[in-house]
């Protein structure tokens, strides 16, 4: 997953020094980094909270010299606890690098990357798998489950990888596939679950450890429509649920469903819209959606004038 | 076609003629069917509701000087609304290209905020037909109607995205949008 042979040579130097090795050590929310920095514009009066995922200064590159590659270029990006954000723009625009960057699978070129108010981009790679494992809930296309273990088996896995008890994992397992309305599938091998139900599967997985942020890449790329209403659905419950949630997407319906969406071009955001009337969605997560009917659809149908 | 027939003067008092072939290379064969009377009967009533004026061409490159149109204080007044309005869902592509074409060609208005403004109308719009639509049956009457809906928005959002390409890769080359 690491692409350090095409890291340029001084930024190793220049970026590692001294932090690291103490960070490391520190114990998770010890609060001994300030999750907010020192004269950081984009600090909002009052608001203390911390954003669950920042990006500053965010870069990837790729290659170097003349042929070198910005997948992702500069880029500043909060999302605070509770929001749900779509990320869209045309393939290679570095949407699916940057969530990679934020779920600690790449590193960055230049730049931080903070998770509930800690710097994770210097993290040793023990560290980051753990952090992985807990803080972090993936969502991929291809779904990923182990085709040998039941859908049970595959939600309960991160659970135990993460030190749970046999007993406790089982307990979240049934729990979660009793949430995304599997649980009389809970037996069955996933080559025995249509794609949707896989998905969700997935989706369950991601949960198991209650994580921080779910990061979804182009998680109804390969369902069909109703599928990808059944996945829709049930990522606007977890919204409700006040889950901080991610998603790459290149499908517009798809990002509509989020409460902002924004779309990259060239490694760099190109606009940024709230889609959620605008409200802060700070910590309580989600509040009460606009019910369907709206005027805006009625003057789709041209019936208003 | 008032609108537009306005907007393309706004960067300076032109000839009916030019503001033909400005039209026909913006629309393409869908400007095939306008004909120059057409461009002067438009002429015509906006020089009626005193939204331009015709001038004597100051120093023609040759032949001889002719007859021009220009902007009257209403007539940029009106433009300036129009560019500034209608960038929502109910504007059809056309209706928008067209504004976009004419932003360029007057400076009055960024082509690329344009795009935004109407990006971010149409996202609005989509999450609200989704939201629906995710409250209905998918296989139910109104759940057919929403997903319609959702699509010809999302094909109006597909095309923003290459009208985005389109005109920043215009605006870094200095080029306003003539094809000259």
């Amino acid at each position: 997953m690491r692409h350090d042979d095409t890291r340029p040579d001084d930024d190793g130097v220049g970026s590692g020094g001294s932090g690291p090795a103490r960070r490391r050590g520190a114990p998770p929310g010890a609060g001994t980094e300030p999750a907010v920095r020192r004269g950081d514009p984009r600090t909002r009066s009052g608001r203390a909270a911390d954003p669950v995922l920042r990006a500053v200064g965010l870069s990837r590159t790729y290659g170097r010299g003349e042929s070198t590659v910005w997948a992702v270029d500069a880029l500043d990006l909060d999302v605070p606890a509770g929001q749900t954000l779509a990320v869209t723009g045309p393939s290679g625009c570095g949407k699916s690098t940057l969530l990679q960057l934020f779920g600690g699978l790449d590193r960055p070129t230049d730049g931080e990357v903070w998770l509930g108010g800690r710097r994770i981009d210097h993290l040793g790679e023990q560290a980051l798998a753990r952090l992985r494992r807990r803080a972090v809930g993936f969502v991929f296309q291809a779904f990923h489950l182990m085709d040998e273990l039941t859908a049970a088996e595959n939600v309960e896995l991160p659970a135990l990888l993460a030190g749970a008890s046999p007993r406790a994992a089982r307990r979240r397992a049934a729990d979660l596939l009793d949430r995304v309305g599997l649980t009389d599938r809970a037996r069955h091998l996933p080559a025995k679950l249509s794609g949707g139900q896989r998905q969700r599967v997935a989706i369950a997985r991601a949960l198991v450890n209650e994580p921080l942020v779910v990061l979804a890449d182009e998680p109804t790329g390969n369902l069909d429509s109703a599928a990808t209403h059944e996945v829709l659905r049930l990522f606007d419950e977890l919204r409700a649920g006040g889950q901080t949630l991610v998603m790459v997407t290149h499908d517009e319906r798809v990002a509509a469903t989020a409460d902002r969406v924004v779309s990259m071009r060239d490694g760099m955001l190109a606009d940024d819209t709230r889609l959620d009337d605008g409200v802060g969605s700070g910590g309580s997560g989600g509040g009460p959606r606009r019910s369907g009917a709206s005027s805006e659809l009625g003057a789709l149908l041209g019936w208003e004038g | 076609m008032q609108d537009v027939v306005l907007a393309l003067l706004a960067k300076e008092p032109s000839h009916g003629y030019d503001l033909r072939r400005r039209l026909a290379a913006a629309l393409g064969p869908l400007g095939e069917p306008l004909n120059a009377g057409q461009v002067y009967v438009t002429l015509t009533r906006l020089e009626k509701a005193g939204l331009v004026v015709q001038e004597r061409e100051d120093a023609p490159v040759r032949g001889p000087r002719r007859k021009v149109y220009g902007l009257t204080a209403a007539g940029q007044e009106r433009v300036a609304a129009w560019m500034a309005e209608g960038v929502g869902p109910r504007a059809d592509v056309s209706e928008f290209h067209l504004k976009l074409v004419a932003a360029a060609e007057s400076g009055l208005a960024d082509p690329l905020a344009l795009v935004r403004r109407r990006r971010q109308e149409l996202m609005r719009s989509l999450a609200e037909a989704q939201r629906a639509a995710l409250a209905h049956d998918a296989n139910s009457e109104a759940g057919l109607l929403l997903e319609g809906i959702a699509l010809r928005l999302q094909a109006d959002l597909r095309w923003l995205e290459a009208c985005a390409r389109t005109w920043s890769a215009r605006a870094s080359r200095g080029n306003g949008g003539g094809d000259a």
